[in-house]
């Protein structure tokens, strides 16, 4: 945790204030090349904004972020560069809809990789093969369901070949029976590829079993982190116990 | 009654005041095509300008909403007849020397392309931010995230909005007659001060609605289009 040489993926005392309103206070995390980490909490605790503040998405109000050896929050970044690098699935899917499956894939490959069509298109449909979505690739997203759109939006996001992964609560607007398709893919981008990644979720289960370490947050601080082992079975924090128990109450876990 | 039939419904008049109406809204169809064409690009561009980002672009913004506000305020005759008649007047080299037409397809171009901003602007707010965030997280810049993923949703939005905007432009190139272009009104009004016969304008007006039909009815179409497909995806 030094600063001489800092993580992966390093946030040091990064705030962040919509008006009066402090949606992320002084939040420290690393995270190491392949691993994992989940973020937990509640609905409004500053998941989302954390890792809308990674690809810049938000600017930052205080505190340095760096990415693979460099700071990102001196303003001297590149966004379009870095976001290059950083891929991000969001809850709502935001895939365009005026485009095929194959065309929202391919669009930033061609556009901001300047790869010309047949490789975007190859590189595309295998990516679509391995999702098992090849045989949608020329239909519009309004046909398809929810759990496939998703698994088109996370295939856009690996079409750029990112070095770190954001997922943004990417089951929660899925209906149950969809969540384990899109959870699936998501382990198999783990398994098969060691994704570094930072994960934003309701699904307790599959944090456990795919996250090296889990953040608990509330109210946009880190309030408690380690082994999943650790945090679902023996929270040390009040806070954490509480939420964990009003999950368990919901039958999420 | 029998008048009133033959002030403007007289078949004699029609033969001999029809060639010239004709040949005047010829005028009237190549002003709209023109003007049309212009107006799309013109009001996409300012459009896009008024929705620019950050504050070193405030005096663009300001600029084109100044614009929008005055030409979609003025009257077209009032802006026909400042060019057609003032512009001339100006001696200014390759300003003052156009022919009428010119000036026609500029004040129909300046007035219209005020209202059509204002069309093509909904249309790009009617797009949802995520959009523009998806395209900006995927590294595209500003400019390729509104060219690839914001305006051709807004564009799809607003083509019935747009294509009713067209609509009264057509029938907007009979003031032009004011700024002395030669057009289907002119044409009319001459005939009708030699002859005390109104029929040349009863032609005018038919030919005009001839026009605007199947740009409305297709605008229908395309609104009904789209209620069906909005229908289908609420299912």
């Amino acid at each position: 945790m030094s600063a001489s040489a800092p993580s992966f993926v390093q946030l040091e005392g990064v705030t962040k204030r919509f008006g009066d309103n402090v949606v992320l206070d002084r939040i420290h995390l690393a995270v190491d090349e392949h691993n994992v980490v989940c973020l937990i909490g509640a609905s409004g605790s500053g998941k989302s904004t954390l890792l809308r503040c990674v690809n810049l998405l938000e600017r930052v109000d205080e505190g340095r972020i760096f990415f693979d050896g460099r700071e990102l929050t001196n303003g001297k970044v590149d966004v379009n560069a870095l976001r290059r690098n950083i891929g991000i699935v969001f809850q709502a899917y935001n895939l365009f809809p005026h485009m095929t499956v194959l065309q929202n894939v391919t669009l930033a490959p061609k556009k901001v990789l300047g790869h010309g069509r047949r490789k975007a298109d190859g590189r595309a449909r295998e990516l679509l093969r391995r999702i098992g979505l090849e045989e949608k690739a020329e239909e519009f997203p309004d046909r398809l369901s929810g759990g496939q759109q998703q698994r088109v939006a996370i295939a856009r996001a690996l079409a750029m070949d990112p070095k770190l992964m954001l997922l943004d609560e990417i089951t929660s607007a899925l209906d149950p029976q969809l969540v384990s398709e899109v959870l699936s893919l998501v382990r198999s981008l783990t398994d098969e590829f060691g994704m570094t990644m930072i994960i934003a979720t309701h699904e307790m289960s599959f944090a456990r079993e795919v996250a090296d370490r889990v953040c608990f947050l509330d109210a946009g601080v880190i309030l408690e982190e380690g082994p999943p082992a650790q945090i679902f079975s023996s929270p040390k924090q009040a806070r954490t116990q509480e939420f964990l128990a009003r999950v368990l109450a919901a039958g999420r876990l | 009654m029998h008048r009133f039939l033959e002030a403007f419904f007289s078949p004699h008049a029609f033969r001999q005041v029809f060639p010239d109406v004709w040949n005047g809204f010829q005028t009237n169809i190549r002003m709209m095509v023109v003007a049309e064409l212009l107006v799309l690009a013109f009001a996409l561009a300012i459009a896009v300008v008024r929705g620019l980002p950050g504050r070193g672009a405030w005096p663009l913004r300001a600029l084109a909403v100044v614009y929008t506000d005055t030409f979609r305020g003025t009257p077209l005759i009032l802006v026909a007849l400042m060019i057609g008649l003032g512009i001339p007047g100006l001696g200014i080299k390759g300003v003052s020397d156009r022919s009428n037409f010119v000036y026609g397809v500029a004040a129909l171009t300046l007035v219209y392309t005020a209202y059509v901003t204002e069309v093509y602007r909904a249309g790009i707010e009617s797009v949802h931010g995520s959009q523009r965030m998806a395209a900006r997280s995927l590294g595209l810049s500003y400019a390729q995230a509104l060219r690839y993923v914001v305006l051709p949703q807004a564009v799809r939005r607003v083509i019935p909005p747009l294509l009713n905007d067209f609509v009264g432009l057509q029938k907007d190139t009979a003031i032009i007659s004011v700024a002395g272009v030669t057009e289907a009104t002119i044409q009319a009004t001459n005939f009708s001060s030699s002859y005390f016969n109104f029929t040349g304008f009863v032609v005018a007006g038919v030919l005009f609605i001839f026009l605007t039909i199947p740009l409305a009815r297709f605008t229908d179409h395309l609104i009904r289009e789209r209620e069906l497909r909005e229908r289908a995806q609420a299912v």
